[in-house]
C-alpha cells in the first residue's frame, strides 16, 4: 500500500477523541510542567566564532580547546550546552559572514573572537539582529563604547591590562624588598608591541615606579638571531630586564642571555604572551625558571580552576593551559548561567540574564563576574605568574599566590 | 661605545654570517651548474631540521652526530627530486621552473605542517648554551662550530670540484653544455648529482641552525629570501662568493643593529642587495655574464 493510500485509509478522527484531545492538551498547559522542562532540557546554542587558521591559528585552535572541554565540564554542573564552531580565518570580513550564518542557522548566543577587529564586526550583527555576543577575548576599549546592548565583555581592556600589569611591579618589588633603578626594554616592533610601548611610557611615570627606563630595543617579532640586541640590552647595564614578546623571539632571547653571560636581577613582562608558554619551558628548561609575566590568570584558589585544569591535562597533556583557554572557558560558563537563570533561549531573556550576572565560582582572579551598563567587567584583576618548578605559578596579589615571589632571580650558572 | 662591545658585536657578525653563507651555498652550487635557482631552499633546510629533531628525539642522537646522516638522507632527496621533478623542466623557461619550485616549497611546507603541526620544535642540549671566554670576548660556542663546518663545507666542495673526476666533469657541464654532451658525459646524471651536493649542503646547514633556532614549518620562507641575498651578493655559481656573501649579511646585520636600531637590520641587508645590484650586478665574486 502507497503511503498516500495509507494516510487516506486512516481511521478518521471521531469527535469523542478530539473533545478528549482537546482535554488533555488543556490539562498539560494548565500545569505546565512538561512543556517547560521539555524547553529547559534543550542545550543552549553558542555560536564559536574564533580564528581556527589564518595567522592567528595557534591561539584561535587554543581558544577553541576552552570552548570544548566546557561543554562536559559545564554538563557536570547541570547546565546544557552545545557548541555551533566557525573558522573566522583571522579575517573580520569573514568573522561578519560566519557570525550571520550562525544566527540563521539558530544560535541562540554568540562568543568570541579574540582579535579586536574581528570582535568589533560580529558586536555590530550581534546587535543588529539582537542575538547576545559574549566577549571571550577582545582588549579593544571601542568594542564596549558604542552603546551596544547585547555585547558582554569578560576581558580586560588594553588600559586595564596596561594598568594591571604595570602596577604589580612594586608589589613585588615590596615583598621582595628589592627595587632596581633602572630597566631596559625589549619589545616586539608589531602593533601590539608598539602599543605596549606607549602604555609603559605613559605609566612609569603615572605611576610613580621607582625605575627608570635607560634603553628600549624594538625587534622584529620573526627575528632570526637576537644576539645583536640582546648585547645591546647587555651593554645598557640597567638593573631589570622588561619585555614585551611572543613565544619563539622570547625563546631566542632567553638563550642569548645564557649565552653572552647577561645576569639582570630578573626578567618580567608587563603583559605578554611567550614565557608562560608549555614550549617556553620545554625549549629552555632550567633557564626558563624564575622569569615572571604579569597578566590575568587563573586564581589557584578557586574550586572550579583545579577542575578545569585536570580536565585540560588530561584532554590536551601537550598543551599550554594558559589564559586564553581560561577566558574561553569562561565565556561558556556565562552563557550558560544565563540560560539556566533565564530559562529560556529568547535573546531578549538572555541578555537581561546576562546582564544581571554574577558569578562568584569561577577560574580567573578578579571579583564575581558582573557586566556594567556598557556591559565590560570592571572586576577582573592582572597577576604575577612567575616561572617555577617547570610551570607558571602566581605569585602575586597576595590573597591568590601559590608562592612568594624570587626576585632578584639566582645567576644563570647558579641553577642546577 | 665600549670597544669590547663592538670588538663582541663583530665576532657574532661573523660568526652568524659564517653560517648563513654555509646555507646559501647549496644554492650558489645548484645555480652555478644548472642554471636552475631553488626556490625550495629554504623548505629542504627546514626538512634537514626536522630529520634532525626526529633523530634526537626517536633516537638520542645528538645534531653534530646525526650530521653526516641528514646530508646523506637530504643528498638522495634531492638527487631524486632533481631526476624525477626539476630534469622535466631543465630546458623550460625560467618563470615554469620558478612556478615548479615554489610547488615543491607549498607542498613541503604543509607536509611538515601536517606530520608536526605548528608549534616550533627543539633540540635542547646543555652545550648549546655554551660560550668560550676569551679576554673581553664571549664567542657562542655552537656558531664557533657552525662557522667551522661552514668554511670546512666550502673547502671540500671547492676541492670536489677542482679535483675529482666527477668534480670536473660537473664543472664541464657547467661552462659547455653541449660540449659536455658531445664528449659523452652523462649529463643528467651529473646535474642530479650537483642537485643532491646542494641539498646535502642544505642538510649540514639545517642540522647546525636547529642548534641555533627552533624549527617551524613557516621558517622556510624567511631562509629562501635571505639565501637569495646572499646569493646575488656573493656572485650567483660562486662557493667562496656565498661564503662573502654571508658574512657581508652578517657584519650589516650587527653593525647596523648595534649602531642604529635592530629593527631596522633586514633594511641594511637590502639595501646592501641594491647597492650590489647597482655596482657589480654579478655579484662581487660572480663571473660577468
Amino acid at each position: 500500500m502507497s503511503k498516500k493510500s495509507e494516510i487516506l485509509s486512516a481511521k478518521p478522527i471521531s469527535r469523542r477523541l478530539f473533545t478528549g484531545g482537546i482535554a488533555a492538551g488543556a490539562a498539560l498547559a494548565a500545569t505546565g510542567l512538561p512543556t517547560r522542562r521539555a524547553r529547559a532540557a534543550a542545550p543552549l546554542k553558542i555560536g564559536v566564532l574564533l580564528p581556527r587558521s589564518g595567522h592567528l591559528a595557534l591561539i584561535g585552535q587554543q581558544c577553541q580547546r576552552g570552548a570544548d572541554i566546557a561543554v562536559p565540564l559545564l554538563a557536570d554542573m547541570g547546565h546544557s550546552v552545545t557548541l555551533m564552531n566557525a573558522d573566522i580565518e583571522s579575517s573580520p570580513d569573514v568573522a561578519r559572514t560566519q557570525a550571520e550564518k550562525l544566527i540563521r542557522e539558530g544560535a541562540h548566543v554568540l562568543m568570541g573572537a579574540f582579535q579586536s577587529d574581528a570582535t568589533a564586526a560580529i558586536a555590530q550583527v550581534a546587535e543588529q539582529k539582537g542575538i547576545p555576543f559574549i566577549v571571550n577575548i577582545a582588549a579593544d576599549p571601542a568594542i564596549t563604547e558604542q552603546g551596544y546592548k547585547f555585547t558582554f565583555r569578560n576581558f580586560p581592556t588594553s588600559p586595564m591590562l596596561g594598568m594591571g600589569g604595570m602596577s604589580l611591579f612594586k608589589d613585588i618589588f615590596a615583598a621582595t624588598g628589592t627595587t632596581p633603578k633602572t630597566a631596559v626594554l625589549m619589545h616586539v616592533n608589531d602593533s601590539f608591541g608598539m602599543s605596549m610601548l606607549k602604555g609603559i611610557q605613559a605609566l612609569t611615570p603615572k605611576l610613580n615606579l621607582p625605575f627608570k627606563i635607560v634603553e628600549t630595543i624594538a625587534y622584529d617579532p620573526k627575528a632570526r638571531d637576537l644576539s645583536i640586541e640582546v648585547a645591546k640590552a647587555k651593554a645598557a647595564g640597567a638593573d631589570m630586564h622588561m619585555v614585551v614578546s611572543r613565544l619563539n623571539d622570547a625563546i631566542l632571547m632567553v638563550r642569548e642571555m645564557v649565552k653572552q653571560q647577561y645576569e639582570p636581577m630578573g626578567i618580567i613582562s608587563p603583559g605578554s604572551p611567550g614565557m608562560y608558554e608549555k614550549q617556553f619551558f620545554k625549549a629552555l628548561g632550567k633557564y626558563s625558571e624564575y622569569c615572571i609575566t604579569n597578566v590575568p590568570w587563573f586564581d589557584p584558589k578557586q574550586e572550579m580552576t583545579s577542575v578545569l585544569g585536570a580536565a585540560f591535562e588530561k584532554a590536551y597533556p601537550d598543551q599550554s593551559y594558559e589564559l586564553n583557554i581560561g577566558f574561553t572557558f569562561e565565556a561558556v560558563l556565562i552563557a550558560a548561567d544565563a540560560y539556566k537563570r533565564a530559562g529560556s533561549t529568547d535573546s531578549k531573556a538572555l541578555a537581561e540574564a546576562l546582564r544581571a550576572s554574577n558569578i562568584a565560582k569561577r577560574v580567573m582572579i578578579g571579583g564575581p563576574i558582573q557586566f556594567d551598563e556598557k556591559g565590560q567587567n570592571k572586576n577582573l584583576k592582572s597577576a604575577a605568574v612567575q616561572n617555577r618548578g617547570g610551570k607558571p605559578v602566581v605569585v602575586m596579589p597576595k590573597e591568590s599566590a601559590e608562592m612568594a615571589p624570587v626576585f632578584p632571580m639566582p645567576g644563570w650558572k647558579a641553577r642546577s | 661605545m665600549p670597544i669590547d662591545f663592538l670588538l663582541n658585536i663583530l665576532v657574532a657578525g661573523l660568526l652568524t654570517g659564517l653560517v648563513y653563507g654555509l646555507m646559501a651555498l647549496g644554492l650558489s652550487a645548484i645555480f652555478g651548474v644548472m642554471k636552475v635557482v631553488n626556490f625550495a631552499h629554504g623548505d629542504m633546510m627546514v626538512v634537514a631540521m626536522y630529520a634532525t629533531y626526529t633523530l634526537y628525539t626517536a633516537a638520542g642522537l645528538e645534531p653534530v652526530a646525526a650530521l653526516p646522516l641528514v646530508a646523506a638522507g637530504l643528498f638522495v632527496f634531492g638527487f631524486a627530486l632533481q631526476r624525477g621533478l626539476v630534469n622535466r623542466f631543465i630546458n623550460a623557461t625560467e618563470h615554469m621552473q620558478f612556478l615548479l619550485l615554489l610547488g615543491v616549497a607549498m607542498v613541503i611546507t604543509n607536509g611538515t605542517l601536517m606530520v608536526f603541526g605548528p608549534d616550533a620544535r627543539n633540540v635542547q642540549l646543555d652545550y648549546a648554551f655554551d660560550s668560550y671566554n676569551v679576554g673581553p670576548l664571549i664567542v657562542d660556542k655552537v656558531r664557533v662550530i657552525a662557522a667551522g663546518v661552514a668554511g670546512g663545507t666550502a673547502l671540500l666542495l671547492a676541492a670536489f670540484f677542482r679535483f675529482t673526476v666527477t668534480g670536473k666533469a660537473i664543472r664541464a657541464c657547467a661552462d659547455n653544455f653541449t660540449g659536455a654532451q658531445v664528449v659523452g658525459l652523462h649529463v643528467n646524471h651529473l646535474y642530479a648529482v650537483t642537485f643532491g651536493i646542494g641539498a646535502a649542503c642544505v642538510g649540514v646547514a639545517g642540522t647546525l641552525l636547529l642548534l641555533i633556532t627552533d624549527v617551524h614549518p613557516h621558517l622556510s620562507t624567511d631562509y629562501t629570501l635571505l639565501g637569495f641575498i646572499i646569493v646575488i651578493l656573493g656572485g650567483l655559481g660562486s662557493l667562496g662568493g656565498a661564503l662573502l656573501g654571508g658574512v657581508l649579511v652578517g657584519l650589516s646585520e650587527a653593525l647596523s643593529g648595534a649602531l642604529i636600531a635592530p629593527s631596522l637590520k633586514s633594511m641594511f641587508s637590502f639595501g646592501l642587495l641594491i647597492l650590489v645590484l647597482l655596482l657589480r650586478p654579478q655579484g662581487l665574486l660572480g663571473k660577468q655574464a
